[in-house]
Order: C-alpha cells, then sequence, then structure tokens
C-alpha cells in the first residue's frame, strides 16, 4: 500500500501526535470524564491507522512492527490481570478489589482529583494499551491480505 | 413505541443476513442486527428529561460522600451504557473475524457469493 | 474450606493468564515452543485437579467485595462442579492430544491461546451467577471457537467457520435481546434477583417472550433442530482435538447447562416448557439417527451422531420437568434428570476420545472418506481399541458408562408411564449401534490398500490422551455401581435442577451472612 501525496503527508505528520495525545487524555481521566480504556485506545489505534494510510503500509510495519504490536497485546492483558490478582494477595483479599482506594485513600478527600478512584486509573490504562495495540494488529493484519490478491488471480470457482 | 422501531431494525438485519446472497452482505446485516440491540439495550435506561449520569460539583456533597438527591432523580440508568460498551467491543471483534474469513475465502474462492461455496454438502 | 473460595476467580483467572502468556514465549522460537506447550498443559491439568477438589462443596464468592446486587457474584453449586469437571477432563485430554497433531499446522502458539481462551470462557460461563456475565463468557468461547474451528485456513475450513461465524452470532443477538427484554421487565441482571422478580409475576408477556428468545439463542448453540445446520460443517472440518471439544462440551456448556440454568434455576420449569424440550428432544434424536446413517465422510457422521445424544439429554430433561411440574412422585423426575446428566457426562468422554481417534486415523492415512479407508486393524490397533470402547459406551453396551445412563432413562420414563419415549430410547440406541457399525467395517476391517503399507500407529502424547479416555469411558461404566461416587458427583447436580427457584433463597441466604 502506498502512501499519498505530499501535502497529507506533512499535515498528518502534525496532526497524529495530536491525536495520541488526545487518546492519552481520554484513557488517563477516564474515571472523569466519559471514556476510559477502550474508547482511548480505539483513538490510539487510530493515530496509527493515520500513519499508515498517510505513509504506507510498510512504514508503519517499520514504526511499529506485527510482533512488537503482538507483544505490547499480551503485556497490557498481563497488566490488567496483575491488578486484578493484586487484591488477593494482600489481607483480607478478594479478586479484583479496589485496595487502593480503600486501604489508603478512603480518608482522605481525593473526588474529581486525577489520583483518585483506587485501581480504576490502571486498569483504565491497560485497556488501552492492549485495545490500541490489538486493533492496529487487526487492520495491519487485514491490509496485508488487501495487498496480495490485488496482484495474483483469483481461484478457479468452486 | 422507539422499542417498536428497534425490532423492525432488527428484523431488517436478520432478513438480510439469511436471505442474501453476497458475504458482505450478510457481515452488513449482522452488523445492523447488533447494533439494533446495543440501542434497545441503551433506550431501556432512558428517562424523560433526564441528565447524563456523570457526577461533578455540583451533584456531589463533600460533607456526608453522597452524590445529591436530584442527582438520583434526574439521571438516566448507567447500567445499560455499561452493558452496551461491553458488547460493541463483542461486536468489534466479531465483526473483525468475519470480514477476515471473508477475505480468505475470497482468495480462495474468487467469489463472494454463498450459493457458489458448497464444497460441504450432505 | 478457607481457600474454596479462592479457587472460583482462579478457574477463569489461570486460562487467561496462561492465554496471554504464551505469545510472548512464542516468539522466542523453537524452544519457546516447547515452553508455551509446557505452560498450556500445565494449565489445564491444574484447572482439572481444581475441579476435582472442589467435589461436594458449595460456595458464594463476591467479586471485588461487592455485595449483590451491586457486584458480580461466582457460585460453586452441584451442576458447577458437575459441569466443570466434564469441562476440565475434556480439555486437558485433548490438550495432550494436540501436543503431537498440531505439528502438522503452522502458528502453534497462536492455537494454544485460542485453546485457553476457549476453555477459560467455558469455564466462566459455568461459575458465574449473574446473566449477562454469561453472556459475556460465553461470546468469549464462541468466537475462539469460530477462530479454532477454520485454523488450518483450506477451503473447506473456512467456509464452515463462516457459516458456523453466521449462525452462531444470530443465536448470541437473540440472548442479549432476551436480557435487555428481562432487565427492562425486572430491572436485575443477578441470577437470584431475577428469579425473585420473575416469581412476583409469573405471566408477564414480555418475560414469557424473553424466555422464548433465550430458549431459541441457547438451542442454536446447542445445536437443536431447527439450527442445527451449522454443526455437522463445523465439526468435521476443525481439526480433531477442537472437534473433540466443541462436540464434547462446548455445545454442552453453552447450550446445555445455560438453558438449565435459565429454565430451572431462573423462570422456573412450566409443564409447557417441559413438553417444548422433550419434543425438540425426540426430532434431535430420530432426525441425528437417520441423517447419521446415510453420511460417507467419518467426522460428518460423527457430528450427526451428537445432534442425535444431545437429543436424549433433552428427553430426559424435558421428561423430569413434567414430571416435576405434575405433582407425582418426584423419584421418577430425579431419576430422569439425573440420567440426563449422567448421559451428558459419559457421551462428552465418548464422543470427545471418538473425534480424537478419527484424528489419529486421519493424520496416519490423510483421509476422512470412509470409501477410501479400510484395513487399518492391524497398522493402527490401540485406534481401533479406543474406538470400539468409545463407540460401545455411545450405543449403549454393558458395562460401559452409557449402558447404565440409558438404563437410567428407559426405567425413568416406564416407571412415570410414558411408554413411548422408553421405547423410542431403545430403538434410536439400535439405529446408533447400525451407524456404529459402519463406522468399524469401514475403517477398520477389510483389506488395506497397497499404499497403506508404511503407515504407523500414532505415539507420544497422542496416544497418552486415547488411553486415558478409553479407562474413563470403562471406569464410568463400573464406578456407577460405587454408590458414594454417585452421590457425591451426580445427586447434588440432579438436586438443583429438582430444587429449581429454591436456588434464589439459597444465594440471598448466603449474601445475608
Amino acid at each position: 500500500m502506498k502512501g499519498m501525496t505530499i501535502i497529507v503527508k506533512t499535515v498528518s505528520s502534525w496532526v497524529k501526535v495530536l491525536i495520541f495525545l488526545f487518546g492519552i487524555n481520554i484513557i488517563l481521566f477516564g474515571h472523569l470524564t466519559p471514556g476510559g480504556g477502550f474508547a482511548g485506545g480505539v483513538i490510539l489505534a487510530a493515530s496509527y491507522v493515520l500513519l499508515m494510510l498517510a505513509f504506507g503500509r510498510d512504514f508503519a510495519e517499520k514504526n511499529l512492527s506485527l510482533t512488537a504490536a503482538s507483544q505490547l497485546d499480551c503485556v497490557g492483558a498481563l497488566m490488567f490481570a496483575a491488578v486484578a490478582l493484586v487484591g488477593l494477595l494482600y489481607g483480607a483479599a478478594s479478586f479484583f478489589w479496589n485496595l487502593i482506594h480503600q486501604q489508603y485513600l478512603a480518608d482522605k478527600a481525593t473526588e474529581f482529583k486525577l489520583v483518585s478512584a483506587g485501581i480504576i486509573p490502571l486498569c483504565n490504562i491497560a485497556i488501552g494499551l492492549k485495545v490500541g495495540a490489538s486493533l492496529f494488529l487487526v487492520i495491519l493484519t487485514l491490509s496485508i491480505c488487501c495487498k496480495d490478491f490485488k496482484h495474483s488471480t483469483p481461484s478457479t470457482k468452486e | 413505541m422507539p422499542y417498536a422501531l428497534c425490532f423492525l431494525l432488527f428484523t431488517i438485519g436478520l432478513y438480510c443476513a439469511v436471505v442474501k446472497k453476497n458475504m458482505v452482505k450478510i457481515v452488513i446485516g449482522l452488523a445492523v442486527m447488533e447494533y439494533a440491540v446495543n440501542l434497545f439495550l441503551i433506550m431501556l435506561g432512558y428517562r424523560v428529561n433526564g441528565t447524563a449520569p456523570i457526577v461533578d460539583k455540583t451533584y456531589y456533597d463533600s460533607s456526608t460522600h453522597q452524590v445529591t438527591a436530584d442527582f438520583l432523580n434526574a439521571a438516566v440508568d448507567p447500567l445499560p451504557q455499561a452493558l452496551v460498551l461491553t458488547s460493541i467491543v463483542i461486536g468489534l471483534g466479531t465483526l473483525a473475524l468475519m470480514i477476515s474469513i471473508s477475505i480468505r475465502i475470497y482468495e480462495k474462492y474468487g467469489t463472494f457469493d454463498i450459493t457458489e461455496i458448497r464444497k460441504l454438502k450432505g | 474450606m478457607s481457600d474454596i473460595p479462592l479457587m472460583l476467580p482462579a478457574f477463569v483467572c489461570i486460562p487467561l493468564v496462561a492465554a496471554f502468556l504464551l505469545p510472548i514465549f512464542g516468539s522466542f522460537g523453537r524452544k519457546g515452543g516447547a515452553l508455551t506447550t509446557a505452560v498450556a498443559n500445565l494449565a489445564t491439568l491444574s484447572l482439572l485437579v481444581m475441579s476435582i477438589a472442589s467435589i461436594n462443596q458449595f460456595s458464594v464468592y463476591n467479586v471485588g467485595k461487592w455485595s449483590i446486587p451491586l457486584g458480580i457474584n461466582m457460585v460453586l453449586d452441584g451442576l458447577t462442579v458437575f459441569f466443570l469437571i466434564t469441562v476440565n477432563l475434556v480439555s486437558s485430554a485433548a490438550m495432550l492430544f494436540s501436543v503431537r497433531y498440531m505439528e502438522q499446522y503452522t502458528a502453534k502458539p497462536k492455537y494454544l491461546t485460542l485453546f485457553m481462551l476457549m476453555v477459560a470462557g467455558m469455564n466462566g460461563v459455568v461459575v458465574t451467577g449473574d446473566l449477562f456475565n454469561l453472556f459475556v463468557f460465553l461470546e468469549i468461547a464462541s468466537i475462539a471457537s469460530y477462530a479454532l474451528v477454520g485454523f488450518g485456513c483450506d477451503d473447506e475450513q473456512l467456509e464452515a467457520s463462516f457459516k458456523y461465524m453466521v449462525l452462531g452470532e444470530v443465536g448470541s443477538m437473540l440472548v442479549l435481546l432476551a436480557i435487555g427484554l428481562e432487565y427492562g421487565v425486572t430491572g436485575a441482571l443477578n441470577m437470584a434477583y431475577i428469579s425473585k422478580a420473575v416469581q412476583n409475576n409469573p405471566t408477564n408477556i414480555v418475560l414469557n417472550f424473553a424466555l422464548a428468545m433465550f430458549i431459541a439463542g441457547f438451542g442454536l448453540k446447542a445445536a437443536l433442530v431447527p439450527f442445527h445446520s451449522w454443526l455437522p460443517d463445523a465439526h468435521s472440518s476443525a481439526p480433531a482435538p477442537i472437534s473433540a471439544m466443541l462436540s464434547g462440551i462446548l455445545i454442552k456448556v453453552l447450550g446445555v447447562y445455560a438453558l438449565l440454568r435459565t429454565i430451572f434455576s431462573i423462570f422456573g420449569i412450566s409443564s409447557a416448557v417441559g413438553t417444548l424440550l422433550v419434543v425438540l428432544g425426540v426430532v434431535n434424536m430420530i432426525a441425528g439417527a437417520f441423517l447419521a446413517i446415510g453420511q460417507g465422510d467419518l467426522k460428518r457422521l460423527l457430528a450427526y451422531s451428537s445432534i442425535s445424544q444431545v437429543g436424549y439429554i433433552f428427553l430426559g430433561i424435558g421428561l423430569g420437568g413434567v414430571l416435576l411440574t405434575a405433582d407425582a412422585n418426584p423419584m421418577w423426575a430425579t431419576l430422569a434428570i439425573l440420567g440426563s446428566l449422567f448421559h451428558l457426562l459419559n457421551h462428552a468422554v465418548s464422543k470427545s476420545l471418538l473425534f480424537l481417534t478419527s484424528g489419529s486415523v486421519e493424520m496416519a492415512t490423510g483421509t476422512r472418506q470412509l470409501g477410501q479407508l479400510g484395513g487399518l486393524a492391524e497398522k493402527l490397533p490401540l485406534t481401533r481399541a479406543s474406538c470400539a470402547v468409545a463407540s460401545a459406551s455411545i450405543v449403549g453396551i454393558p458395562p460401559f458408562g452409557g449402558f447404565w445412563s440409558k438404563l437410567i432413562l428407559v426405567v425413568a420414563a416406564i416407571g412415570a408411564g410414558i411408554y413411548w419415549a422408553a421405547a423410542l430410547i431403545v430403538a434410536v440406541s439400535v439405529c446408533t449401534l447400525i451407524m456404529y457399525l459402519k463406522v468399524h467395517r469401514y475403517v477398520f476391517l477389510g483389506e488395506p490398500s497397497e499404499t497403506r503399507r508404511q503407515i504407523k500407529e500414532s505415539r507420544g502424547t497422542m496416544a497418552v490422551a486415547m488411553i486415558c479416555l478409553a479407562c474413563l469411558c470403562v471406569l464410568l461404566g463400573l464406578v456407577f455401581l460405587v454408590p458414594t461416587i454417585r452421590a457425591e458427583l451426580l445427586d447434588p447436580a440432579a438436586k438443583v435442577l429438582c430444587d429449581g427457584v429454591k436456588y434464589a433463597d439459597k444465594i440471598m441466604e448466603v449474601t445475608r451472612i
């Protein structure tokens, strides 16, 4: 998949950074404003898709390769599992227990601030990482399929 | 009455998934069916003249650490919104898998027409 | 007893963590490949050990310490333990088998990841106590199975996967619509709370419509007869251990278990629903048996036989439901339900063993068509013996396990005075005998052709998995005569179903403490 004209390349090289930053904003403030992990992750993936559309698939693949995206995906899921399991190891334990909020922050009045609501921002970050990486992986893989069959003749029917 | 329109959309999607012969149209029919069910779920939580269920400082009483009563009376139900979020993610995964299988079938068979993709019979 | 509650989230957590660790190890090359297989096998075996350790326990676990109805709870009662043991048993055996079998395919770490996700989804469906959580886990297991059916990316596998996927998604959408309808009426998603609300208004039209949608949606997953057309294609085109998992446990967990929970514990059995289940079961039995006899493809014949045996399970459950609501002696109802649950366990073990042996045959000879096989008896003796044991168990020859479960169903039918059901069970067993005699005659007896002189018996973990399942088929028949195992495993499961809506009282009483 080839890239686009010089105007599109220049503008999108500025805009994709803004989109990426916006995605990080939606993830980090997920417990205060609408959005959260999944929506922010989709926006992160969208910034990489813009990179792929404007500069060509090979450039995007050199930027974040298939194996690197797959490993980021797994790291995001394992981070989420680690956050959930930490509640088990603590004293009066429970799976997925919001331990930071109940243990450390329960007395302080920390509503509506960035550092509040316990494990929820950590879960949001893990999900945002995972969703962003896996959506980018999906679109990259689909574009591999498109690339191949344009050059080959379709197989005979039945 | 808006629920009837959701069911109409659901039946349109079901008709499209069952009757049409092009694989991409079947996938689109399934997507329409999925969005109809999501729309139905969101409409369940609606309250007339309701506000968005987001708490900010005007609705919050810092002394008792509780939300105010008029927030509870005015906000729409946030639980169906959480259900729909999950359902949209599931729909995304399903759609991605279906599209990639359709592309691979096109590579192997050369056509999107399901009446010609009939190697498995009996 | 204090670490029993900690085991409940582990049933879901262990396969999920294993599923996401595997691609990281898999990118390290060949040594990484061996490590991934070892991790996956360890995970399934540990799940099996944990599910055996939880026999005869009852516990409720509130995730995140949020009590219901604010949070989600996980429930471990008799039915759950029974299904957990079935699921983890078959998945450990299939995982052992696929160590050698999947060497034929590339991308083995991806296969193991999808397999672990399917196991996590099935365990989650069985363990959860919340209806929407059941839907989420059902979707996880279904999507993993759609990808696994088309894993080899041949023409037939992709076509079967697409057909399975479209029909499966229609079923899931029906289930989600039904969940939305009942949330609109009752305002609760937890199974205990929904049950209380349904008992309070029993003749609500919207709730009955939601029940009909549940039966349609879960019935599509269980391959009930108007919706069975995906099953022969999907189960015959999938790789052999995946066919074993799909036919042995997936249609039962996603279809039969979800229907049992919804009908018995949430909505409460009524005679109309019981009669419907009986009718559907009878149609399944007859249609599956007749369509199977004429098949020319080995795995397609086994798939149609699965449809027939699922019909037995629904016939038993429907009979039990009708007898429970008819105010008759509850002994026959309990016996019918016990018979169908035991038949579910027997069928899971023997059908998965049959699919594993068909995979062994396919790996040795390269074909599945009955017309081209033949004379494999002296080349593949272990496969032949396992196939004989498994088919004897399904047909119902004493002393194998299937004989006892069919005997219980016949005794329950005769004792309740429903003689035509008993006659039908025996008649369809005769048809089943015909179809498996056909399998043996075409595959194993006769003269081998010239090109087949060099094939060898399957070795290593494939042989271990087949021997374990074959021993289990024999043991299930013998241990049934030992009453303590029957009392520990089967009676609590049947009791949960016969108690019906008292499930809600039990859950609420535990969470008040």
